[in-house]
């Protein structure tokens, strides 16, 4: 158990160091990025480990992006406020559209095609008010006047905003520990082999399900946010509708759906890859990244079920292992 | 006051009638999925994506290769039907036992993939076959020819699927697997080929509706995303496998999002049809013409 702590704390002593140590910023932006997607991806395994497949989640990061920006623009709210709003929005957001479908056992494919049309109602929504979201062009948040930059969120550093995606990640990391050393994984995993016998056995079935959707909306409404302040431009295609949605499903699922760091493999393999493509092949490259990503989709499911980090931990789990670790 | 009733009225009942020839459309769409749902307990999510390459395959063949709209589509119909028989052999057979969350994301790749395989081949513009159809107007209203011929075309498919279904041997052993799936092997039904058949028939579907959207629709690779979602909805309205259900279901859809339409952008005629669907969900889960358990 302490080495194991130990080697997280010293990955952790590393990568707060890094930015310090490395300045490269195409890099450094990559590696914001890659957090900040982590952090989403890891928000939808929460939902996603116990079988409640959401592809809503794309219209969860589209509230938490384009209400933050739009309670900027236009009403001058900083987003020390806006971001909460916006959470609070979404998980408004999950409660409305979670509570009837748990209360009335909406579950398996039904579950995942009412998500899909959240997801959709939330793309449309903000296509159809384009004289305030852009439309499908997108929407960039005011710059804010120099020295007001901390009020609004904005910099122009990509240290600052290294360390604030490391924290926020590693806040999902610990979120993602925690729901998994509660009782909430008990509950949760005797739901999702058998929900009539674990209502019998005294599981609050729906209670426990909307604390797992609220947890997660709220936490990928702040990746939208935290998206939004960092890219400063959100268009409807990058933060919101179903292919945002798939593209967490996807990036989880090659990660490792089942373990806390296979989001993050995920996001770093799926991020790699575009980036790679994006710089090898150029313009030409426009739709090859998602070429890649769909065929290793399919093989992943039908040959790696519990992705990469899955396997590889399962892997070494059925080794022989030294007395004492866990 | 009453002119502006007269022209209100005009309006209403050329949207009424628009939405009408769009579900036809809708309800061949939905037939196609609710078949290989009922059958073979499998969603594809990818089932639009599929309509799009059919859409390509008419482009392709009609203005490259200058065959008659006529010889072409039976060719689109085949090729999309070859493509439903590999999607179920490559993607779906080995994932039959796996739980159906995992077939689900399996399509939900070959959806990445084909959309970004007509990225890649066909580029990102607009296309369409340059075939404008007139135009028929009944006193004041409206309607394309182009919209009556994609609703009598497919509401004749769904009626060869109907006869298909009921009186050849290979529909009734399609329909018996729907309803059993253990016994139907017991009974000496391959089911292997049965799912073949009918992953194809599915294929097929898609291709005809590709035929009849092609004639109303610029072709792009992302088509398959403005009709993909709402095509699931219908099917869950209507209840999964259930295919009057998803008939009725898909005109209703579509007077909604016409009607949203009229009296607003178009855009909020599919905001007002996706609420209309969650809050159908919560009154009827199971589907608008399930009976309460």
């Amino acid at each position: 158990m302490n080495s194991r702590h130990a080697a997280w704390g010293i990955g952790l002593a590393a990568l707060i160091a890094l930015p310090f140590v490395y300045r490269d910023p195409y890099h450094l932006h990559i590696l914001v990025l890659i957090l900040i997607w982590s952090f989403a991806y890891t928000a939808w395994s929460i939902m996603g480990r116990f079988g409640l497949v959401s592809l809503g989640h794309g219209g969860f990061m589209g509230v938490g992006a384009y209400i933050t920006a739009l309670l900027w623009n236009h009403l001058g709210v900083s987003p020390w406020i806006g971001i909460p709003v916006s959470m609070v929005a979404a998980g408004i957001l999950a409660l409305i559209v979670a509570y009837p479908c748990f209360r009335f056992r909406i579950t398996g494919h039904y579950f995942v095609l009412v998500t899909l049309a959240l997801s959709g109602i939330v793309l449309q929504v903000i296509t159809a008010t384009r004289d305030y979201t852009g439309g499908s062009l997108g929407y960039t948040p005011n710059r804010a006047p120099s020295g007001h930059g901390l009020m609004a969120l904005q910099f122009d550093d990509k240290t600052t905003w290294y360390l604030i995606a490391l924290a926020v990640w590693v806040l999902g990391l610990l979120i993602w520990r925690w729901v998994d050393r509660s009782m909430s994984r008990y509950a949760m995993e005797a739901i999702s082999e058998d929900e009539d016998a674990a209502a019998a056995a005294g599981v609050n079935v729906t209670a426990e399900k909307l604390k797992i959707t609220l947890i997660s909306a709220l936490m990928t409404a702040l990746a939208g946010a935290l998206y939004c302040q960092y890219q400063m431009f959100i268009s409807p295609d990058t933060v919101s509708g179903i292919a945002v949605s798939l593209q967490m499903v996807f990036a989880v699922i090659v990660g490792g759906l089942y373990v806390s760091l296979g989001p993050t493999v995920g996001a770093v393999i799926t991020i790699l890859l575009a980036e790679v493509l994006r710089i090898g092949f150029g313009t030409k490259a426009v739709g090859w990244d998602n070429l890649v990503y769909g065929v290793l989709l399919v093989i992943f499911i039908i040959f790696l079920p519990k992705g990469i980090l899955g396997s590889v931990l399962d892997r070494l789990k059925t080794q022989p292992k030294p007395s004492g670790s866990k | 006051m009453q002119a502006f009733l007269d022209i209100f009225d005009i309006y209403l009942l050329e949207a009424v009638v628009n939405g009408i020839l769009l579900g036809g459309v809708l309800a061949l769409l939905a037939l196609g999925l609710n078949l290989i749902f009922g059958v073979i307990d499998v969603t594809w999510i990818c089932y639009a994506e599929l309509v799009m390459i059919g859409m390509y395959g008419m482009y392709y063949m009609v203005q490259v290769f200058g065959l008659p709209y006529w010889v072409a589509a039976p060719f689109a119909i085949l090729l999309v039907a070859a493509l439903g028989a590999a999607l179920h052999y490559i993607v779906i057979a080995p994932l039959l036992t796996a739980p159906p969350i995992n077939q689900l994301l399996a399509t939900g790749g070959v959806l990445f993939i084909l959309q970004s395989f007509a990225t890649v081949a066909f580029g990102i513009d607009f296309r369409n076959l340059g075939i404008r159809l007139p135009v028929l107007a009944i006193g004041e209203m409206h309607f394309s020819y182009s919209r009556l011929l994609a609703f009598i075309a497919a509401l004749l498919g769904m009626l060869a699927v109907y006869f298909f279904m009921t009186r050849t041997y290979t529909g009734t052993a399609i329909r018996a697997i729907s309803q059993d799936r253990q016994i139907m092997s017991l009974m000496g039904v391959d089911t292997k080929r049965i799912y073949l058949i009918t992953s194809a028939l599915g294929g097929a579907l898609a291709g005809l509706a590709a035929c009849l959207l092609v004639l109303q629709y610029d072709v792009h690779p992302f088509v398959g995303l403005s009709f993909g979602p709402i095509t699931f909805l219908i099917c869950v309205l209507g209840g999964l496998g259930n295919f009057v259900g998803g008939f009725i279901a898909a005109f209703v859809f579509a007077e909604i999002i016409s009607l949203g339409g009229l009296f607003s952008d178009l855009e909020w005629g599919y905001v007002l049809a996706f609420a209309f669907f969650i809050v159908m969900m919560f009154i009827r889960p199971a589907g608008l013409l399930a009976r309460r358990s």
